[in-house]
């Protein structure tokens, strides 16, 4: 997909913005297992940016973030004056149960705790 | 006599006097202050008045000039005539406005003024220090008395420099222990008050015996007395000369409300005005029993003592010349006492006066401009401690000028005319204390002018020639000169006080401080404080590095109840901050007090509108009725707390809508982990280390729900008040111990520095020891999560408190948590800024409470500490009701 | 009823005259204490011209300690005066209750 000269900045397929260690792990694990380029960011704080910088193919944003919510991360990345990156799929992760607010600008909800298969297909989905 | 005895004796009465002022010190700090408060011991604290220069001088006064030492007497007794309205007016004012000297009432009247202070206790210093070197003179000349008769050389080497530095250590000890709201010094008062027992018995005493031992009885006393004024070689100079007569009466009775030393004890001493009652004839009668046989011994000691003898020793000298050793050491105790009392008492008034206007100010007004102005905050450092050691130095300065002064005069005769000369200087107040007291009028620029005048002509016409630096003008033969001195001062002075108050125009805070003065109603500050909640905070941090941790959040918490509000933190209400200032103001002067408030609270310059509004408020306050007031306050207090209930109400119905999602996260976070690397764990291709890796993330995240889940269930039986406790005797030490260890667990990267005081901590207490260091353990684990500083430090405190049990003070170093917050932090789920990093649920704090409610006491959070600080408090013994239900 | 605003004026009228005395009190010692050397110092300065200025100081303070007393009773008198009028003012309930404690 990526000529081999640029290899060096080969773009990223998802940035996950999560605090929780254990759960990005699994995440990172299933999701790398696949084939996917993954990197983390683990707080509110700075996520926006983080997306500006690596300008990922997916973004899979934890709603309950320390310092900044979720919900703040995505109004924002929407309102970006870039459209190609405010255009970026966002995949939301709440542990609210379903039906949490600030999900309506997400392109998929997945509630807490998911199956795998059912994050990878969503993954898949979202990507290809 | 021989010599030692005199020296043993006198040391032991100088113990006698330590033991004396160390016992009211601690009876008083146990708050027994009844019998120190009695009204007996103000009036005899009052006789400070009577120095060794009116104990011995008096005699040598009136062999000299007859009846004229009466004045020093008489002048008092017309101001005690006057106690009912005019004491006690100054006393109430004074007391009002937390008054700490005669400058910081006279800086208060005019405007919180600083430099009219420090202009005050320029010319109170001036008058005090040759004052203070009579005084020694004094001692040293009654002991060289004593040693003429002792073989071995002179002894007396340095014995000026031994009492000067003794009376500096005593006036230190017992002056400056702590820095009180209201400055009292129960300790020096009762052994000023026992002093003035033994100045009055001794002279009476030595009266009797010349009365009744020496002369035949009052009749041929009287005969004697009445040959001796006709006696024209012997009488030469008792014609009374009515000039003189009158301003030496004017002068002394100025002195007894204007003297530093006399208005430390009148006014600052004073617990209210109702003393004066008793006061008000007692000192006239105390001064006229030390002057009854004043008279007589000046007779006899003229007839008995050889011609060259010096009156003003005839009180030792006659006892010494009839062999009546204990009557003459009674004599000489009198003298001393007279001597140290009014040195000790002189020098706690102007070491407050020097350290609060002239050294705090200073210190103040450098560190502002280090500080470059604009971090208002930042001041961290204890100003009590920078306080007291002012306070400490000044004493040592100002005993140790009065002794300079002494060595330097070389003990001449020109010391004796030095009571009055500190009389007349400190006089030159007085048309500036009357004004400001009587009329409204009567402001800064002419209190500047009246005072400034009078100080120059009394250095030029009465200070200086009597320290032999220039001579007073020549004036006709027929005009006595100190007279005429005193007259013009004072005339001048008055004319230049009231002559500028006409043309001056006060400032607003003036107008305000001068209305609450001459009516004596309550002063109340400007409301153009910013009316938020989150400037209480700063204010208390300031009062605690003025009084200390305790005192002031005792006194922030009583305000706080006052409003009806619960916590420490009171509303910024303009009776608040006016209550708040004056307070500040008993301890480092009103205008300091002001500056300090002014910048901490970021007060406005005030308005003239700002002043007819609250002067409307002050005249609609005076007219309210007793009952009506009282019924307002309630209202609102309810109205407060109504306010506050609902406050939390509404907070508590959105914490509970929240509290069912927060559940939900926290059940939902573990258990996404849990069932995400089971998943993973199904998959066929895993190397053995991933496998155990996933399996153990798979059992702490099954820990932490089961924990949770604990928590839940812990928080739900103790609300439901169905905990049971089992009490025991536990050491607060041994708990602390054990928390600090468990908790070292938490963060065990992070190096704390632990500040206890392991002492104190050894406190037995009947509690139930597991939930207690179940709180311990969760608020010392918080303190090493969130304390945010570079080298953190963690304080714990234990202190037994007054009649309620014990408190644990758990403070770190940190940033805190804001006011907005404090209030919630208690709540479930309501942790703060960082969540899930920490590791817990959130329900550390509310299970706390709950554990401390459940054992009979509290845990809340000390705002304005320097970082975040809970309050561990313990009952004296465990609620009754869960006593009962342990049993079941 | 009528009787007791009477007392209470009574009251205040005699601790108010009683005020006056004591504002007058530090003059008329002023006086006391000043006139006689203005007038005759010759006669003050003589050995029976002390003696009696000091029964005459004597007197003075006496006088301060009888005023004050009297001013301390009045004040009292006052405040239980209008302690008892204010518990009139509680209205037939209360006045009530007292007769039957009377009786």
């Amino acid at each position: 997909m990526n000529p081999k000269g640029r290899a060096a900045q080969m773009t990223l397929d998802i940035l996950m913005i999560e605090d929780e260690p254990n759960i990005a792990e699994a995440l990172r694990f299933i999701l790398t297992r696949d084939g996917w380029r993954v990197d983390l960011h683990h707080d509110g704080m700075g996520g926006i940016e983080q997306i500006r910088r690596c300008r990922p193919r997916l973004v899979i944003l934890d709603l309950m973030l320390p310092n900044r919510s979720g919900a703040e991360i995505l109004a924002e990345l929407r309102a970006e004056s870039d459209l190609a990156l405010a255009r970026t799929p966002v995949l939301l992760l709440t542990a609210r149960g379903q039906g949490a607010e600030g999900g309506q600008q997400a392109d998929i909800v997945l509630a807490k705790p998911f199956a795998n298969d059912e994050l990878r297909a969503t993954v898949r989905d979202l990507l290809d | 006599m021989p010599f030692e005895a005199l020296v043993a004796g006198c040391l032991a009465y100088v113990a006698l006097m330590f033991a004396v002022a160390f016992a009211a010190d601690r009876a008083a700090a146990r708050g027994h202050v009844r019998w120190l408060d009695h009204p007996l011991v103000y009036t005899l604290s009052l006789s400070v008045y009577c120095s060794a220069w009116t104990f011995y001088g008096a005699v040598g006064y009136a062999t000299r000039s007859g009846l004229e030492f009466a004045t020093i007497y008489l002048g008092p007794t017309i101001v005690c005539a006057g106690a009912w309205w005019g004491l006690r007016r100054l006393v109430r004012v004074a007391r009002m406005h937390h008054v700490t000297s005669i400058a910081d009432l006279i800086s208060a009247r005019f405007g919180k003024s600083n430099p009219l202070a420090a202009l005050i206790t320029l010319i109170a210093l001036i008058a005090a220090t040759p004052y203070i070197a009579l005084q020694l003179q004094s001692v040293r000349l009654s002991f060289e008395v004593f040693a003429t008769d002792s073989p071995q050389g002179n002894p007396l080497q340095g014995i000026g420099l031994w009492v000067a530095a003794g009376l500096a250590l005593f006036t230190i000890l017992f002056g400056t222990r702590n820095l009180a709201a209201d400055e009292r010094h129960h300790g020096v008062v009762t052994a000023i008050a026992l002093e003035a027992v033994v100045k009055l018995l001794a002279f009476l005493a030595l009266g009797v015996f010349v009365v009744w031992g020496l002369a035949d009885g009052p009749v041929d006393m009287m005969r004697r007395i009445s040959a001796a004024s006709r006696d024209a070689e012997f009488s030469e100079g008792w014609l009374l000369k009515p000039d003189r007569w009158t301003a030496l009466i004017v002068v002394s009775a100025a002195a007894l409300v204007t003297l530093p030393r006399m208005f430390q004890v009148m006014v600052v001493e004073a617990a209210d005005e109702e003393r004066l009652h008793v006061a008000g004839w007692a000192f006239p009668a105390y001064l006229f029993a030390m002057s009854l046989f004043v008279l007589p011994i000046a007779v006899m000691g003229r007839h008995l003592l050889p011609a060259d003898a010096n009156p003003d020793l005839f009180v030792l000298t006659l006892p010494i010349a009839a062999d009546r050793d204990f009557l003459a050491f009674l004599v000489f105790l009198g003298g001393f006492s007279a001597a140290t009392s009014m040195v000790v008492v002189s020098a706690i008034a102007l070491s407050t006066m020097i350290s609060n206007h002239w050294i705090v100010p200073g210190w103040l007004a450098l560190r502002r401009r280090a500080a470059g102005n604009d971090r208002p905050d930042e001041d961290t450092r204890d100003v009590r401690g920078f306080v007291l050691n002012a306070r400490r130095i000044a004493i040592v300065a100002v005993v140790g000028a009065g002794w300079v002064y002494h060595e330097a005069s070389g003990g001449a005769a020109a010391l004796a005319a030095m009571g009055l000369v500190a009389f007349t200087g400190m006089a030159q107040v007085l048309p500036a204390m009357l004004g400001g007291l009587l009329w409204r009028g009567a402001n800064r620029r002419g209190a500047y002018a009246g005072v400034g005048t009078g100080f120059a002509l009394w250095m030029i016409m009465i200070f200086l020639p009597s320290v032999g630096v220039g001579v007073m003008p020549g004036l006709p033969a027929d005009i006595d000169p100190l007279a005429f001195s005193i007259f013009v001062s004072l005339a001048v002075n008055t004319l230049a006080f009231v002559g500028c108050s006409l043309f001056g125009f006060p400032d607003p805070v003036e107008r305000l401080q001068g209305l609450s003065f001459v009516s004596s109603v309550e002063p109340i500050r400007h409301s153009r404080m910013r009316q938020s909640d989150d400037r209480a905070e700063p204010l208390l941090a300031m009062s605690r590095r003025v009084w200390g941790a305790d005192a002031a959040l005792r006194f922030f918490q009583a305000e706080a109840v006052a409003q009806g509000k619960s916590g420490y933190l009171p509303d910024l209400t303009p009776r608040f901050l006016t209550r708040l200032e004056r307070k500040l103001s008993g301890t480092i002067g009103a205008a300091t007090a002001h500056a300090m408030i002014d910048r901490v609270a970021g007060g406005a310059a005030l308005t003239v509108s700002d002043l007819l509004q609250v002067a409307d408020e002050a005249q609609r306050a005076k007219e309210e009725t007793q009952r009506l007031e009282s019924a307002t306050t309630e209202l609102a207090r309810t109205a407060t707390q109504l306010r506050e209930v609902n406050e939390k109400l509404t907070a508590l119905s959105v914490q509970k809508d929240a509290f069912l999602g927060q559940i939900s996260h926290e059940l939902r976070t573990p258990m996404t982990s849990v069932r995400a690397f089971s998943e993973i764990l199904m998959t066929p291709d895993l190397s053995e280390a991933e496998r155990r890796k996933f399996a153990e993330i798979i059992h702490d995240e099954a820990a932490r729900l089961t924990r949770l889940l604990d928590d839940l269930l812990d928080l739900s039986v103790l609300e439901s008040g169905r905990a049971r406790m089992s009490y025991g005797v536990v050491n607060l030490h041994d708990l602390i111990v054990r928390a600090l260890s468990s908790a070292s667990a938490t963060c065990p990267e992070r190096q704390f520095t632990i500040d206890r005081d392991i002492p104190t901590e050894h406190l037995a207490v009947i509690t139930d020891g597991d939930r207690l260091l179940q709180v311990l353990i969760n608020v010392i684990s918080n303190a090493r999560k969130y304390c945010d500083a570079d080298r953190p430090v963690l304080s714990i405190h234990v202190r037994r408190s007054a009649g309620a049990g014990a408190h644990i003070d758990i403070i770190d170093n940190g940033s805190g948590i804001d006011g907005a917050r404090q209030s919630l932090i208690f709540e479930k789920f309501s942790r703060l800024n960082d969540p899930a990093r920490a590791g817990g649920a959130g329900l550390g704090l509310a299970i706390c409470r709950e554990i401390m409610l459940a054992l009979g006491g509290d845990i809340s959070y000390l705002p304005g500490q320097g970082g975040a600080a809970f309050r561990i408090r313990l009952p004296v013994k465990p609620p009754l009701n869960s006593g009962a239900s342990s049993g079941e | 009823m009528p009787e007791r605003p009477l007392f209470l004026e009574r009251a205040s009228f005699r601790r108010r005259r009683l005020g006056d005395a004591a504002r007058i009190l530090p003059v008329l010692a002023a006086l006391v204490i000043l006139a006689p050397v203005w007038w005759v110092p010759a006669l003050v300065s003589s050995g029976g011209g002390a003696t009696a200025f000091f029964v005459l100081w004597a007197l003075l303070i006496m006088a301060i300690r009888v005023l004050h007393r009297a001013l301390l009773r009045a004040e009292a008198a006052t405040m239980r005066a209008q302690a008892e009028a204010m518990h009139d003012d509680d209205g037939p309930a209360a006045r009530d209750k007292d007769g039957t404690h009377a009786v």
